[in-house]
C-alpha cells in the first residue's frame, strides 16, 4: 500500500502530473469572483466562506478523472485489480494520494485566500479545520465517481454530474462551521457533523468503488 | 409459485401484456376523475383558488419519492439476483420519476408564487427536490452513457445505492442549513385533522390516479426496454451468423 | 362548467397547464418509444 502510494506521489508531482493546477485554479476562482460581486469588503466577507468552500469542490472536481483515468490507459488498472492487496485497499490509497495532491495543498492555502476575500481572522481555524476535516471526503467520492466512469472516453462531464449532488452535505456542513466561526460563533456542530461524514464515506464508499471498478474490468 | 417467476422475460411480458390493458384503464378513469373532483373543490378560506394546485403538487411529489424508492428496490434485486427485468424497470422508471420531480418544483413554484410572494425559496423541501431531480438526471445519464447493458445495470445500481443514502443525507443536512417556509406534511395518519374531507378524499383519488399513471408508464416503458434488448441480441446474432 | 378562480387565475391556469404538457409529454414520448421499439422487432424477427 505504501509502494503504491509513493508511486502514485511521484506520478503526480512528476512534470505534467498536474501537480499545483488545482491550487492554481482556486487562486483564480478567487480572484474573479471579486470582479464579479464588486470590491467591497463587507460584501465579500459575507460571502467568503461559501466561496472557498465551493472553489475548493471545484478545484477537486478538475483533477478527479487523472484518479483512475491513466492507469485505465496503460492496463496497470488490471494489474491492481489482480494483486494481492485488495482492490478497496487500492482505491482507498488512490483516494488518498489524490488529496495529499489536491486536497493538503488547499487547507494550507486557504487562509492566504481568505485574507485576499475579507474573511475575519477568527474565521481562519474554522476554515482550516472545516477543509482539513471535509476534502478527504471530496477525494473519496470523487474516486467513487471516477471508478463509475473510468472506462468512458468522455466521463469529464457525466461525472460532474454524477459527483456534484454527492458533496452536498459535506459543502453544507463544511461551509456552515465558516459562516458560524466568522459570526463570531462556535461552528463545532457543524464540525463534528461533517466529521462524521467524512467518516462515514471513508469507510464505506471503498466498496462502492471498488464495485464499479470491478465491473469496468470485467 | 413464487414472484421470483415474474423475473423471467417471456413470462414478464405475457403476464403485463395482459394485465395492462385494465391497469392503464383504472388509470384514464382513477386520474381525471380525481383531478375533475379536485377542479370542483371550493375555495380555501386562506389559499383562495390556489389549493387547487395541491392535487397535481402533492401526489407527484409523493410519487418523485417513491419512485426512487422503487428503483432501489429494483436495483438491489438486479444486484444480488441478477433478473434482467428488475434493472429494466429501475431504467424505465427514472425518467417518470424525474417528471414527477419536475411536476411538483413547477407547481410549487407556481403556487409560491402568490402564497409565499417568492417563485423560489431556498428551504429545506423544495431544496432537497431539486437535488433529487440532479440525482434522477445523473443517474438517466449514467443508463445513456454506457454501452455494454450488463456493466450499464450494475454501475447504476450502485450508484441509485449511494445516491439514496447521499439524498437521505442531504434531506438532514438542509434542514440544518436553512429553517423552513414549506408547511408539514399535507397528510398525516396520527390522529386530528389537519385537511377539511372536502380537500382530502379528491387528494386520495388523485393520488391512486398518479400511483396507476405511473404503475402504466413503468409496465409500457420496461416492455420498450425489453423489446429493445430482444432487437439487439437478434441483430448481435444475425451479424454473428 | 365554469369555475370561478378569482385573483389566483393565473397561477393556477399555469400549474396546471405546465403540469398538463410535462405529464402529455411523457406519456407521449412513452408510447412513440413503445411502438419503435415494437416495429424494430417485429421486423428484425420476420427476417430471422
Amino acid at each position: 500500500m505504501i509502494a503504491l502510494l509513493m508511486r502514485d506521489l511521484r506520478l503526480a508531482t512528476r512534470a505534467g502530473g498536474g501537480f499545483g493546477l488545482g491550487l492554481a485554479f482556486f487562486l483564480i476562482v478567487c480572484t474573479l469572483v471579486p470582479f464579479g460581486v464588486g470590491p467591497q469588503g463587507g460584501t465579500l466577507a459575507l460571502i467568503a466562506p461559501g466561496i472557498l468552500w465551493v472553489g475548493a469542490l471545484l478545484a477537486c472536481l478538475l483533477s478527479l478523472d487523472r484518479i483512475f483515468a491513466l492507469d485505465w490507459e496503460d492496463g496497470s488498472l488490471d494489474l491492481l485489480a489482480t494483486a494481492p492487496l485488495p482492490l478497496e485497499g487500492a482505491v482507498l490509497v488512490k483516494a488518498a494520494a489524490h488529496w495529499i495532491t489536491t486536497g493538503l495543498p488547499l487547507v494550507a492555502a486557504a487562509p492566504v485566500f481568505g485574507i485576499l476575500l475579507h474573511l475575519p481572522g477568527a474565521a481562519q481555524p474554522w476554515l482550516v479545520a472545516a477543509l482539513a476535516l471535509g476534502t478527504p471526503a471530496l477525494s473519496m467520492l470523487g474516486a467513487f465517481g471516477a471508478a463509475l466512469t473510468v472506462g468512458l472516453r468522455r466521463g469529464g462531464l457525466l461525472m460532474s454530474l454524477l459527483v456534484l449532488p454527492l458533496y452536498v452535505p459535506t459543502l453544507i456542513f463544511g461551509a456552515e462551521a465558516v459562516r458560524r466561526g466568522a459570526a463570531g460563533g462556535d461552528g463545532t456542530t457543524p464540525l463534528v457533523l461533517l466529521a462524521g461524514i467524512t467518516m462515514a464515506v471513508l469507510a464505506a464508499i471503498p466498496f462502492a468503488a471498488a464495485g464499479a471498478l470491478r465491473v469496468n474490468l470485467r | 409459485m413464487s414472484i421470483w417467476e415474474y423475473a423471467n422475460p417471456v413470462k414478464f411480458m405475457r403476464v403485463s401484456g395482459a394485465a395492462l390493458p385494465w391497469i392503464a384503464a383504472a388509470a384514464a378513469i382513477c386520474l381525471p376523475a380525481g383531478l375533475v373532483w379536485g377542479w370542483m373543490t371550493p375555495e380555501d378560506y386562506k389559499q383562495g383558488s390556489t389549493v387547487k394546485i395541491m392535487f397535481l403538487h402533492v401526489p407527484a411529489a409523493m410519487m418523485a419519492i417513491n419512485i426512487w424508492v422503487m428503483m432501489l428496490a429494483a436495483s438491489l434485486i438486479w444486484l444480488i439476483r441478477r433478473h434482467h427485468v428488475s434493472a429494466l424497470a429501475a431504467r424505465a422508471a427514472a425518467p417518470i420519476g424525474a417528471v414527477m420531480t419536475l411536476v411538483a418544483l413547477v407547481t410549487g413554484a407556481v403556487w409560491g408564487q402568490p402564497m409565499w410572494g417568492t417563485w423560489w425559496e431556498w428551504d429545506p423541501r423544495l431544496t432537497s427536490f431539486l437535488i433529487l431531480f440532479l440525482f434522477y438526471l445523473g443517474y438517466m445519464a449514467l443508463w445513456g452513457a454506457i454501452e455494454n447493458p450488463d456493466s450499464a445495470a450494475d454501475l447504476t445500481g450502485v450508484l441509485c445505492l449511494v445516491g439514496s443514502v447521499f439524498a437521505l443525507l442531504s434531506r438532514y443536512a438542509v434542514n440544518f442549513w436553512n429553517q423552513g417556509l414549506h408547511q408539514g406534511a399535507s397528510l398525516s395518519i396520527a390522529p386530528g385533522e389537519r385537511m377539511s374531507a372536502v380537500y382530502k378524499y379528491p387528494l386520495y383519488l388523485c393520488m391512486l390516479g398518479f400511483f396507476l399513471l405511473f404503475l402504466t408508464l413503468l409496465l409500457v416503458r420496461t416492455r420498450t426496454e425489453i423489446r429493445r434488448r430482444r432487437t439487439a441480441a437478434l441483430l448481435a446474432r444475425e451479424v454473428r451468423a | 362548467m365554469m369555475i370561478e378562480l378569482g385573483r389566483y387565475a393565473v397561477p393556477v391556469l399555469t400549474a396546471w397547464g405546465i403540469s398538463a404538457v410535462l405529464i402529455v409529454g411523457l406519456i407521449v414520448q412513452t408510447l412513440a418509444a413503445s411502438a419503435r421499439a415494437r416495429r424494430a422487432l417485429e421486423e428484425v424477427e420476420r427476417r430471422g
